[in-house]
């Protein structure tokens, strides 16, 4: 199953009506990488993800599958291969069913199509459920028979569409490192649309943040977490204070911020007042006033905080090495 | 902080306990068992003298006797040993299946379109809206109405006809279209399509529009999509529609009456023939026959799909 390709965007544009919804991004997707579109709702991250499965026609420019232009091509002939969000099961279907549904379309025999189907069922665990009705499973269950089915196809790009926002916490963070690991063990390129940074920065080996129908920023977990390039990047990945200095607005992880209780003789130094603490476990979290330079978070190590502790309405100063400040656009 | 969190598990706790002691002390409240008895009734006592009564004084009076001038009770079998031993019966009784079935086969092939292009085609719910009114517009005037205006239409000097001719279609006036089985089946489809296409209608709109992206996804046509996903999930719509249409023609009279010109019979007109006559226990009779077929058409029907799910 290991046939991935290189998916590329080129000028991929979507309009809807006068409104532009996807505003002509160029991306690669590499073969046999876990990409990320990363976004606000509305930013035309869900957009791009329907127009590369086909269920959504492309207004402007391509989209090109190791070397195929598949702009026009109906969905199934694409090689791309979609998981819907609420996972779209047919109800009326037994699990082996759904999943040989594209078998029974494409014309195989019964006895064939169950055997693949089956085959794939046990890939997600689900082997024991065949002949259950979708309606009889808990939603992680349905999204493991969601993903049986698109994989059935044998896509070399397999598109999730917020896959795990119908999962309780606890179930999703489990279902998060299944999907890394199916995706490790087929080689395929997986692109998943999530508004949860903390989902894209667990899962993603390539991160594309999109605002307004373009991308912001598109790079590795860490290079987008730790040197955002927009103000925009650095608020909506969190973890990040955004700051005007010398007329140019920085971004300072909200962890490599000092709280000192004294004035420190550098000059990279702020005053704030704290105005709320929240204690998060391994870490707590200082909201601070700092006056002119607008509601910053200090992020603080437990063991650190409760060395010694500060309390709400102290004042404090906030100092930062000049290496951790990263000049960005507005 | 753990201090706090103790003090409110202890303050919870006391407000449950409190919650309980009322419970026991509370005089006035009745068992949860005789207050869904006592909801039930009022339902149970409409079904009771509207349905259930009636039904039972029909299947009493069946076995009366009747005279020419008087009907008396009496426990015999004449009436039905005579309803089932003559022909007309079974020939009225085919009439009528005939008409159902005709009349079935054609208001599922309109009803169904019609509610597919409302469901699916339409894009913008004010359009299914307005189009949706648009389909019950000829439910504002009478059923009558609607039947006769059809004659004007059909007969021998009428608008169909006449149009025909002038185009050269034709050349001289076809007798069929008025007074006719093809009069009463048109009559009947024009009546009773809605019927189909609102529960059709409704159970589309509930079919996710993703299962649609879904089969496409899966490479099924749209031919495939429509006979593998959207046929089956319309199935429940589907039967609440059939019968509601094969209830309504099986125990119509009155348009067959007046659209075939009373040339034609059907079950419903041989009871209100025997009732005009003042022949009640006969009426009565095939009444109770007609209702047992009904009866046994729908629970044909229920065999193949599960309605509760609609409902």
């Amino acid at each position: 199953m290991a046939n991935s390709q290189d998916l590329e965007l080129a000028a991929t544009t979507k309009k809807y009506g006068g409104t532009v919804a996807v505003d002509s991004i160029n991306h690669k997707f590499a073969a046999g990488t876990y990409s990320c579109l990363l976004g606000p709702s509305g930013c035309g991250k869900s957009s791009t993800l329907r127009m590369i499965a086909g269920h959504e026609s492309v207004s402007d420019g391509d989209i090109v599958l190791g070397g195929t232009n598949i702009t026009d091509l109906p969905p199934a002939k694409r090689g791309t291969a979609m998981m819907f969000q609420n996972y779209a099961l047919f109800p009326h279907l037994s699990v082996v069913d759904n999943v040989s549904f594209s078998q029974k379309m494409r014309g195989i025999n019964k006895t064939k199509r169950s055997e693949k189907a089956l085959k794939l069922l046990e890939l997600v665990d689900m082997g024991d459920y065949a002949d259950r009705l979708p309606s009889q499973l808990s939603g992680g269950q349905q999204q493991r028979v969601a993903l049986a089915r698109a994989l059935i196809t044998e896509p070399s790009v397999l598109l999730l569409d917020e896959p795990l926002s119908a999962l309780d916490p606890f179930l999703r963070i489990k279902m998060r490192l299944e999907l890394k690991k199916l995706q490790r063990e087929l080689g395929i390129s997986f692109i998943h649309v999530t508004h949860s940074q903390d989902e894209a920065l667990a899962l993603a080996d390539d991160i594309i943040v999109m605002n307004n129908g373009r991308i912001e920023q598109a790079g590795n977990p860490q290079s987008v977490f730790n040197t955002p390039t927009t103000e925009f990047v650095a608020r909506f990945i969190g973890g990040h204070n955004v700051l005007q200095r010398d007329g140019t607005l920085v971004a300072l992880r909200a962890d490599r911020l000092q709280v000192l209780k004294a004035a420190p003789s550098e000059d990279n130094h702020l005053t704030a007042s704290v105005v709320d603490v929240e204690y998060l476990g391994s870490t707590v979290n200082l909201a601070l006033d700092a006056g002119s330079a607008g509601d910053l978070t200090a992020s603080l190590s437990d063991q650190a905080f409760f060395l010694d502790p500060i309390e709400i309405g102290a004042t404090v100063s906030l100092a930062w090495k000049p290496e951790d400040a990263h000049q960005i656009a507005a | 902080m753990t201090d706090q969190s103790h003090l409110f598990i202890q303050s919870n706790a006391i407000s449950t306990d409190q919650k309980k002691s009322k419970r026991t002390f509370h005089w006035g409240r009745l068992p949860d068992n005789t207050t869904g008895w006592l909801l039930s009734l009022p339902l149970a006592f409409v079904l009771f003298f509207f349905l259930v009564l009636p039904i039972a004084m029909i299947v009493v009076v069946s076995f009366w006797g009747a005279t020419e001038f008087s009907i008396y009770p009496a426990f015999q079998f004449e009436n039905y040993e005579f309803l089932l031993t003559s022909p007309v019966t079974y020939q009225v009784f085919w009439n009528t299946i005939k008409y159902a079935l005709v009349t079935w086969v054609l208001t599922l092939g309109i009803g169904f379109t019609v509610a597919y292009f409302l469901a699916f085609h339409v894009r913008s719910l004010t359009w299914q809206v307005v189009l949706f009114l648009l389909c019950t517009i000829p439910f504002w005037t009478s059923n009558i109405i609607r039947m006769i205006s059809w004659i004007p239409f059909l007969g021998r000097n009428g608008i169909a006809n006449s149009t025909l001719i002038s185009m050269g279609v034709i050349d001289e006036p076809l007798e069929w279209l008025l007074f006719s089985d093809f009069s009463v089946i048109l009559a009947f489809v024009h009546l009773y399509t809605l019927f189909m296409v609102v529960p059709i209608f409704n159970t589309m709109m509930r079919i996710d529009k993703s299962l649609i992206e879904a089969a496409s996804d899966n490479g099924a046509s749209g031919f495939q999509t429509l006979t593998n996903v959207i046929i089956p999930l319309t199935k429940p719509g589907i039967m609440i529609g059939s019968i509601f249409v094969i209830t309504l023609v099986m125990g119509d009279f009155i348009t067959v009456r007046f659209m075939s010109g009373s040339q034609k019979a059907n079950v419903g007109r041989l009871i209100s023939n025997d009732i005009s006559l003042l022949q009640y226990p006969s009426a009565a009779a095939t009444a109770v026959i007609l209702l047992i077929t009904v009866l046994l058409v729908i629970s044909v029907l229920l065999r193949f799909v599960d309605i509760r799910k609609e409902l």
